[in-house]
């Protein structure tokens, strides 16, 4: 797929910070034909790797979430010698566990009118026409293969009485097509994946390698031909040679340093290989998830997702009169006290198509726009509530006359509907109770956005191969399936899509012409040199030997982010936020303290190599964001807004991946150029 | 309460060679809303800005679901709140003035890396025993082929509930890992799926956990009490079934 030559746009900002623009589209890779059928033709048709060569072939995987784990464990069954990689003590750490409301697949067990083309739909639109057509519906289409083969696994989904798989919605769509495991979805299908994992490991296929992190990428006659490891239990720097790399390290959140990602989950494997060459897509897109337990002081590590689901049943609001949200901020009045006509559910008045179902992008901003103009709920002023009681009653309601109880009886309506809202979001509740000490069966939940996922990342092909011939990129940390902004329920879809049912296949196009290539040699002068990089960049940071914490550069990195490249950005911001950054990145390596040792387990150590990571992937966020002079998705410029306030996209000049060569400081924007052929690009609306 | 001041116990220990002992520390200024380990970063921060080295300890989601995070919080395992991770204790169950000793989790299969931090791949090497099905990706029917009973299938979700964390092991007497083979023996067996294999499962996971050297399980039921996921002894109970039924009509043997 060659685009036509385009115009790029280049203003004065972008002469400002000094990027470099090449005009040449890069190649997706995307196989000819109908959309439709592009996929299972070219899947018959690519080049295979026999059995017995299987065997002499050597894969890396770098993390051993849903698509690294999926991956690693059928390349396993498929005969190749896999070496797996995780920071994490055990494979079935990774974050994905942390997924909580469930999977989309395009089933129609509902009969609701769904379809793969539906799915398609829904995620291209979802994206705001920013992903690549042929990879959204390849998803849609492996998406029903999923459900299938972790029912296989033995992932206990929720079923219906009749014994069936039982299915809910998600925001920006209107069928119920996500699959569930109560609120902890996310930890059934890792531990389907991590189980399938583990059979491997015991038939010898996979050799398992744990608390290893991936410090470097080693490239070799231009093909990725291994990584350089650093044992953390020890501190020992390892070579480790194979065929091709895969990562699957999921995404970046954590740049913004407060977000819904594990405190560990970090960016470096892939910033190792930006690097190295690697082009980093789309970095400014990040998702900043609407239902989240709101900040409560300095001290707070990170941030507490309420899944999405709960917007089937609950309904936003704010007080309409801003002397109630401010007794309420000082603690004179609770939710409670709000009758029902002073309150704004400002998604049902702003959406009536979705209501509380709008996608996450659009509630969030919504949040946004009424804490902004003083109607926060939380003592911070940055929080809205997200309230169950229409539903308890209405399920109350529901259950008494089922059972031929009274129905007006208020208090046992409330009762009963309090058990079937317990029984959908028990765990959810729990946890709420758990961290705020208030009890939200009683008291609306108290809700506020946060960084939740990142839908940029490396650029790949059709293949999920990245520029770097041999370097695979699956999951979250690639940039190819939710354009720029994702959908609910579908973050597992795609790690498992890439894990189980296309990089095996695809990673064959590299894989079949390797099959004459011997073991690749771990000692080889490239190997060398990249172990003594990584050596001279860790004695760099010891020898700072400065008085400032790791963490606390990382607080400062997160809060640079938040403010001028979170849920709403500027040019003037950007600007700022990139020589801001670029001061802190120096004051880094002139006064951080990282104590300890390399050959110990030194966590402050592991920290300081991630956040320097970070200090440089933040920059060219700022870049990007700079660069896309409209706005789409999770990206909201100020500059770019219809007078409604909504998201301005401009088609005629963005509808292009950015593809970013970091070149130490000095980027290169490559361009994709996003060609529709099948979706008509229209302004996304919900209303 | 949002200025408690706390007298913290922490266990040292270099490394899994070296002889570990207690420090103490003076911790101010802790809130009530802090989580345990939002306060351990907090002292952490002080123990760094005095250029010492911070203690370690292990944990990642912070959200309860990750199984990362461990601790011996005045005695138990997670501390002294039921149903509940480490990462999920907040600072208001404690009171101004409180002495808490914190260790790492105390088991000869689980030896300490440092500090507090200690090494848990035993649990793995059970599960690559023969805690999976043996299918390979793409050989799956239709999710919808087999229809399972909503309650059962609920019943395998609770066992499948499990975080993998090891408090199990922490809270027993024994340092028995039976909870944790149970939990994974249980899920799968509860279900179709998981059926066809279920007695040789047992067999080889109950065999691995033994050659790990966790104790054996005297059905004095601490795993259950302590069990942040309330995963229930129940399920120990039909891993004795399987492992009992597979002793009798396998051509495996058992030692």
């Amino acid at each position: 797929m060659t685009g036509p030559e385009f115009k790029p746009a280049i203003d004065e900002y972008t002469l400002y910070i000094r990027i470099t623009i090449k005009n040449m589209s890069l190649n997706g890779n995307v196989p000819p034909g109908p959309l439709g059928d592009k996929w299972t033709k070219y899947r018959s048709s690519m080049p295979l790797v026999a059995p017995n060569n299987k065997r002499r072939i050597e894969v890396i995987i770098v993390g051993t979430g849903l698509a690294g784990g999926a991956a690693a464990a059928t390349l396993g069954e498929l005969g190749y010698k896999v070496k797996v990689f995780t920071f994490h003590d055990s494979p079935r750490r990774a974050h994905s566990i942390a997924a909580q409301g469930g999977i989309n697949a395009a089933k129609n067990y509902q009969n609701d009118g769904d379809s793969i083309y539906r799915l398609f739909y829904d995620t291209i639109k979802g994206g705001d026409y920013r992903s690549r057509e042929s990879n959204v519906h390849r998803l849609a289409e492996v998406s029903v293969n999923i459900i299938d083969q972790a029912v296989a696994q033995g992932v206990p989904f929720a079923r219906e009485y009749g014994g069936l798989l039982a299915n809910r919605s998600f925001g920006g769509v209107q069928v119920s097509r996500t699959f569930y495991a109560r609120g902890q979805t996310g930890q059934q299908l890792l531990l389907g994946a991590y189980q399938s994992l583990s059979r491997q490991v015991s038939l010898g296929n996979v050799t398992m390698y744990n608390r290893h992190e991936m410090v470097d990428l080693v490239i070799k006659d231009g093909k990725a031909r291994g990584i350089i490891t650093r044992n953390l239990l020890n501190g020992e720097i390892e070579r480790h040679a194979a065929h091709a790399v895969v990562l699957g390290t999921g995404g970046y959140g954590n740049v913004f340093y407060l977000s819904t990602n594990a405190m560990n989950s970090n960016s470096s494997a892939a910033w190792r290989t930006v690097k190295r060459g690697a082009y980093m897509a789309n970095p400014c897109y990040c998702q900043i998830h609407p239902t989240c337990i709101p900040v409560s002081g300095e001290y707070q590590s990170k941030l507490t997702l309420m899944s999405e689901s709960l917007r089937n049943d609950g309904r936003v609001w704010v007080p309409k009169k801003l002397e109630d949200a401010k007794a309420i901020r000082e603690g004179r009045m609770t939710g409670l006290d709000i009758a029902e006509d002073d309150r704004d559910y400002y998604l049902e008045r702003r959406y009536p198509a979705f209501g509380n179902l709008v996608p996450r992008d659009v509630a969030s901003r919504a949040a946004k726009v009424a804490c902004d103009e003083g109607l926060g709920v939380s003592p911070s002023g940055l929080a809205v509530f997200l309230d169950f009681n229409a539903a308890i009653m209405r399920y109350g309601k529901s259950v008494a006359h089922s059972r031929g109880l009274n129905e007006s009886d208020d208090k046992l309506v409330k009762k009963l509907g309090t058990e079937v809202i317990e029984e959908k979001y028990g765990n959810l509740f729990e946890m709420y109770e758990k961290i705020t000490g208030e009890n939200p069966y009683v008291r609306p939940m108290k809700i506020y956005p946060a960084i939740h996922y990142t839908m940029g990342g490396l650029w790949v092909d059709y293949n999920l191969q990245t520029n770097i011939p041999g370097l695979f990129a699956t999951g979250e940390a690639n940039f190819s399936d939710h354009g720029a902004n994702r959908l609910g329920a579908s973050a597992l879809m795609q790690g498992l899509a890439d894990g189980y049912f296309v990089l095996p296949y695809t990673i064959g196009t590299f894989l079949a012409n390797e099959i004459r290539t011997p073991m690749i040699d771990a000692d080889a002068p490239e190997f060398m040199q990249a172990e003594k990089d990584v050596k001279d960049r860790i004695d760099r940071l010891f020898a700072v030997k400065g008085k400032q914490s790791v963490e606390s550069f990382h607080r400062r990195l997160g809060k640079i982010m938040w403010d001028y490249c979170g849920m709403s950005r500027n040019a003037e911001g950007l600007i700022k936020a990139r020589k801001l950054i670029q001061e802190l990145r120096d004051e880094f390596y002139r006064d951080v303290f990282v104590p300890g040792s390399n050959d110990e387990y030194n966590q402050e150590l592991e920290k300081a190599l991630r956040v320097a990571d970070f200090l440089e992937l933040g920059e060219l966020m700022t870049v990007d964001a700079l660069d896309r002079n409209e706005s789409c998705g999770g990206h909201f410029r100020e500059e770019y807004q219809t007078e409604e306030g909504e998201a301005l996209r401009r088609d005629d000049e963005y509808a292009y991946v950015s593809a970013w060569e970091w070149n130490e400081g000095n980027p290169t924007l490559h361009k994709e150029d996003l060609i529709f052929e099948n979706v008509e690009l229209k302004t996304r609306s919900y209303k | 309460m949002d200025n408690m001041t706390l007298t913290l116990k922490l266990w040292r220990q270099k490394n899994a060679n070296s002889k570990g002992a207690f420090e103490t520390h003076t911790l101010a200024g802790v809130s009530e809303h802090m989580s345990f380990l939002e306060m351990l970063d907090v002292l952490n921060e002080q123990i760094i800005n005095e250029g010492k080295e911070p203690f370690a300890f292990e944990h990642d989601c912070r959200e309860g679901i990750c199984g990362t995070c461990s601790l011996m919080i005045n005695g138990y395992a997670h501390g002294p709140q039921q149903g509940t991770t480490t990462c999920q204790l907040h600072m208001r169950h404690f009171n101004d003035g409180d002495t808490v000793t914190i260790e790492p989790w105390r088991s000869q299969a689980f030896p300490v890396v440092k500090d507090l931090v200690v090494n848990r791949d035993a649990f793995d090497r059970i599960i690559q025993a023969g805690g999976y099905v043996s299918i390979n990706t793409g050989q799956a029917q239709d999710g919808n082929a087999i229809a399972i009973e909503k309650e059962q299938a609920a019943g395998a979700f609770d066992a499948a509930t499990c975080i993998g964390c090891g408090a199990c092991v922490a809270a027993c007497p024994n340092a028995s890992a039976m909870l944790f083979t149970a939990a994974k023996v249980s899920h799968l067996a509860q279900l179709p799926q998981g059926e066809v294999e279920a007695a040789k499962r047992a067999q080889k996971m109950v065999a691995q956990h033994d050659q790990e050297g966790f104790g054996r399980c005297s059905n004095i039921t601490a795993c259950e009490a302590e069990c942040p996921k309330g995963i229930s002894v129940a399920h120990i109970a039909r891993l004795n079934r399987e492992y009992i039924s597979a002793s009798l009509g396998s051509e495996t043997q058992v030692n």
